[in-house]
């Protein structure tokens, strides 16, 4: 069999991360959106006036931070859960409608660390699962504008995965 | 909050001008001593599951984040100005659709460079997040 055409490729992953995001309105609010090289995503928090926190610095409210890295962990964490099941066709990005969209991780605790304060222009955030159990997930992420090593935020999040709560049968 | 408390005034007044949280509807219900409520309406932008209609977590956090800093600026020790330093939050239950998220913060102690806060979140039926911080005191 041939190998399956680059745009096709494309054009599945590009699809389910869209309905993995776009379905969201409080990530729709905040204007994170996402890019995607192969498997690896990072969001980017686009500037607009509504995400200040102190007009007089002005600098990002700290909660738009956390929400940030908050949402940039959940769909790095709901992505790798997605990813094998659509590389190996079991899930298609057109079956991943609101309504069956597959159960996604529950944040269990979250922890943010304010490292200097975010200035009024785009945020880039990426996240790296630490551990992703059958129950419990531990995801770490970054946060940075003009300088990826000269992070202005970072935090850690716990997750129950999806049927995680469910006693073992 | 006592109208003729100018530090109270003031925290209230600097709180509902800040442009996220104009954004997200937030109001400042009480703020005295160290201890602040603010509360925010359930929003359809808000939402983080659109299959239950249960706002993010994000949004509670943005709560949070906000009344602690709250709480640090009506402390009777306080500094004009404050930033968070750091912030730990456990979700205790998803926030019940529709329903008014309120938030407490006590600042429960001051340095002279910085300042500790605790923090609830509860809905019509009860607690949702609780949250635990440190913020900057002065410049």
């Amino acid at each position: 069999m041939p190998p399956e055409p680059v745009q096709e490729i494309k054009r599945r992953r590009d699809a389910a991360l869209a309905a993995l995001v776009e379905g969201v309105p409080y990530i729709r609010f905040l204007g994170i959106t996402f890019d995607r090289r192969g498997d690896e995503l990072t969001g980017v928090l686009n500037f607009d006036p509504k995400i200040i926190g102190n007009p007089a610095l002005p600098a990002i409210h700290g909660g738009v931070t956390a929400a940030f890295l908050e949402v940039t962990a959940i769909v790095t964490l709901s992505w790798s859960m997605l990813w094998d099941d659509l590389e190996e066709g079991r899930l298609r990005p057109e079956d991943l409608t609101p309504d069956a969209m597959p159960r996604l991780p529950k944040t269990i605790d979250f922890t943010v660390d304010y490292l200097r304060s975010g200035l009024p222009r785009d945020a880039y955030a990426r996240a790296r699962i630490n551990r992703s159990g059958r129950r419990y997930a531990s995801v770490h992420v970054e946060a940075w504008q003009d300088n990826r090593a000269r992070l202005f935020a970072q935090g850690t999040a716990h997750f129950l995965m999806p049927g995680g709560s469910e006693r073992p049968g | 909050m006592s109208e003729d408390d100018p530090r109270a005034r003031a925290a209230r007044q600097f709180i509902e001008a800040l442009p996220h949280c104009r954004a997200l509807g937030m109001r400042v219900d009480r703020a005295g001593e160290g201890v602040a409520v603010l509360s925010m309406p359930w929003a359809e932008q808000l939402v983080g599951d659109p299959r239950t209609g249960v706002i993010h977590g994000g949004a509670v956090s943005a709560l949070m984040d906000t009344c602690g800093g709250a709480a640090v600026l009506c402390h009777p020790d306080a500094p004009a100005m404050t930033a968070t330093i750091d912030l730990r939050i456990d979700y205790m239950r998803a926030a019940k659709p529709r329903s008014r998220v309120t938030a407490t913060a006590t600042c429960f102690h001051v340095t002279r460079s910085a300042a500790f806060v605790r923090a609830e979140a509860s809905d019509e039926d009860g607690l949702v997040a609780v949250a635990n911080g440190a913020f900057t005191v002065g410049p």
